[in-house]
């Protein structure tokens, strides 16, 4: 009895040990597999070109996982363990839905503009400028990047808005450039002095639903996209999308939009700038007779 | 005659007569006509306040009411877009464009329907600038600013959609594209009722949707000349 006993607890206990080894090699195997973590992007394969440097999604895919995973997510969307942490919340790339573009409100972005951003980073929130990495490197991202979307692949980005040369900076611009900014609602949400504070600025929100607040440009703090004013121009013209920034490309004339600019950089008290010094000595000399921003000035809507 | 028109308008509009769109000539003689309903309690609707906007405030003698759950007497819903989701195969859009209008800081129609392909025309009759915000997910996202006096932004929806429609300057302003494949389609008037014209015989699916209750569907045959009647009762929560 005692061997028929012993036998069948040798054979169970060997059928334990066993399984018990095969759970920790599965795991290892696991842990070793090219691609633990990451999801199924939605196309196997995309290029991007920058200048001369063509971009691979094959090796933009090891740097993905390396360095954006944590907050982008392993399926793309904005949802990495970080994200959570996080506001402005990261960029889901399912959607294709980019803020910082050089096409029209509703179209993809160029991979210029991609390859921009990366290199960039975005001021103000959590993405850093990836320049450590090499630009075949950034451009192999962008191509990564472009596989969580079926959209690369069925549309063509819109065509990139023209910027003509930036008109003379002068007190006439910037005294244009001042009614536009009443004319075109800009205060609602910017604040009447650019502090964010407009009677609007609380209640916005993000295409998510997540709160969102409206560029100070008091701080002086550099723009999402860029801090020249070529950038600036770009940004209002083509607009934020999947923020509540519109654009107002088909709305501004080009020489209306650079005059907008030079009034836009007044109100970036915290960074001297040329337009900012005329604008100061203009109003040390006119001040009483502007009349102020706000829902009562003539200035704005007749 | 012009004054016997416009009478006969606000006859029409008083009594909350539904909105019937005839999107393409009537290709059948068949209609569905029928009435939305609820059970339960709906939210209260809210008075907006417009006073931050002085130019829009200035139009409206009484507050302008939200209008995501907006009833009627008997318990009707109004603003219910009751279309043939299933059955209608007539994938052409119509050459005639629907409009959209943003007036007194509201958005008429609240609720748009209109077929995929279709010209869509968004006017700004305001003293006041809008940015235009659809926030759509199936078709691509956009915000578009439009000032007063600007031309009437010109464009259409390539994939059917439910699609949220805002104002970020003026966060009150709210509204939808129904983008449909079908060409048959109505909203709910004052009164709840509605009625789809010139349907051909055939077995359809018609679905009633509301903006904060989703969709009810049930299947109505059309065998000639005949009216059938479908009604839809939904569930109404006050949140």
């Amino acid at each position: 009895m005692t061997l028929k006993k012993f036998a069948v607890t040798f054979a169970l206990g060997s059928l334990v040990l066993l399984g018990v080894g095969a759970t920790t090699l599965m795991a290892q195997s696991h842990v070793n597999s090219p691609d633990p973590l990451l999801g199924t992007p939605s196309v196997a394969s995309e290029t991007s070109q920058i200048g001369g440097v063509t971009g691979h999604a094959a090796d933009g895919k090891f740097l993905y996982r390396r360095f954006c995973i944590g907050c982008h997510g392993p399926d793309g969307n904005g949802q990495g363990m970080n994200a959570q942490w996080i506001d402005p919340k990261p960029r889901d790339f399912t959607e294709a839905t980019f803020k910082c573009r050089s096409t029209p409100t509703g179209t993809l972005p160029l991979d210029q503009d991609l390859y921009d951003a990366i290199t960039r980073g975005f001021v103000t929130t959590n993405m850093p400028s990836w320049r450590p990495l090499n630009p075949q490197q950034r451009a192999d991202l962008v191509a990564f990047i472009k596989t969580w979307s079926p959209r690369w692949a069925k549309e063509k980005p819109g065509a990139s808005l023209n910027i003509p040369p930036e008109t003379p900076i002068t007190i006439e611009s910037i005294l244009h450039g001042r009614e536009l900014f009443q004319k075109l609602e800009c205060w609602k949400c910017h604040g009447p002095e650019g502090h964010a504070d407009g009677p609007s600025a609380a209640t916005l929100t993000d295409s998510k639903g997540n709160p969102i607040q409206p560029f100070n440009f008091s701080t002086g703090d550099r723009f999402m996209c860029g801090d020249t004013n070529r950038d600036l121009y770009r940004i209002f013209m083509t607009g934020l999308d999947g923020s509540p920034m519109p654009s107002f490309a088909d709305v501004i004339q080009p020489n209306d939009a650079w005059d907008l600019v030079h009034f836009l950089r007044t109100l970036q008290t915290a960074l001297p700038n040329q337009e900012l010094t005329l604008w100061q000595a203009y109003k040390a000399a006119h001040g009483k007779d502007l009349k102020p921003i706000g829902p009562d000035s003539a200035g704005g809507a007749q | 005659m012009k004054l016997k028109f416009f009478a006969a308008l606000g006859l029409a509009v008083t009594m909350g007569s539904a909105i019937v769109v005839f999107a393409t000539p009537p290709a059948g003689t068949g209609t569905i006509t029928g009435k939305v309903t609820y059970t339960g309690t709906p939210p209260k609707m809210k008075p907006i306040d417009m006073s931050k906007e002085p130019t829009c405030a200035k139009q409206h003698t009484t507050p302008v009411m939200t209008e995501n759950v907006a009833t009627g007497p008997g318990n009707t819903l109004q603003w219910v877009v009751v279309f043939i989701s299933a059955g209608d195969d007539n994938p052409t859009a119509p050459t005639q464009a629907v409009k959209y209008e943003q007036k007194g800081c509201e958005y008429l129609p609240h609720v748009l329907p209109m077929q995929a392909g279709q010209q869509l025309q968004i006017f700004n009759d305001d003293q006041t600038s809008h940015n235009i915000h659809p926030l759509a997910k199936t078709n691509q996202e956009w915000n578009k600013s439009q000032p007063p006096g600007s031309p009437p932004i010109d464009t259409k929806w390539d994939k059917p959609e439910f699609i949220p429609v805002k104002c970020n300057i003026h966060p009150w302003m709210h509204g939808y594209f129904v983008v449909l494949k079908t060409s048959h389609y109505a909203v709910t008037g004052g009164d709840g009722s509605f009625t789809i014209t010139g349907l051909p015989p055939g077995k359809y699916t018609v679905t009633a949707w509301q903006e904060q209750y989703n969709s009810k569907s049930q299947d109505v045959t059309i065998t000639g000349s005949e009216t059938k009647t479908a009604n839809f009762v939904f569930t109404a929560t006050p949140y």
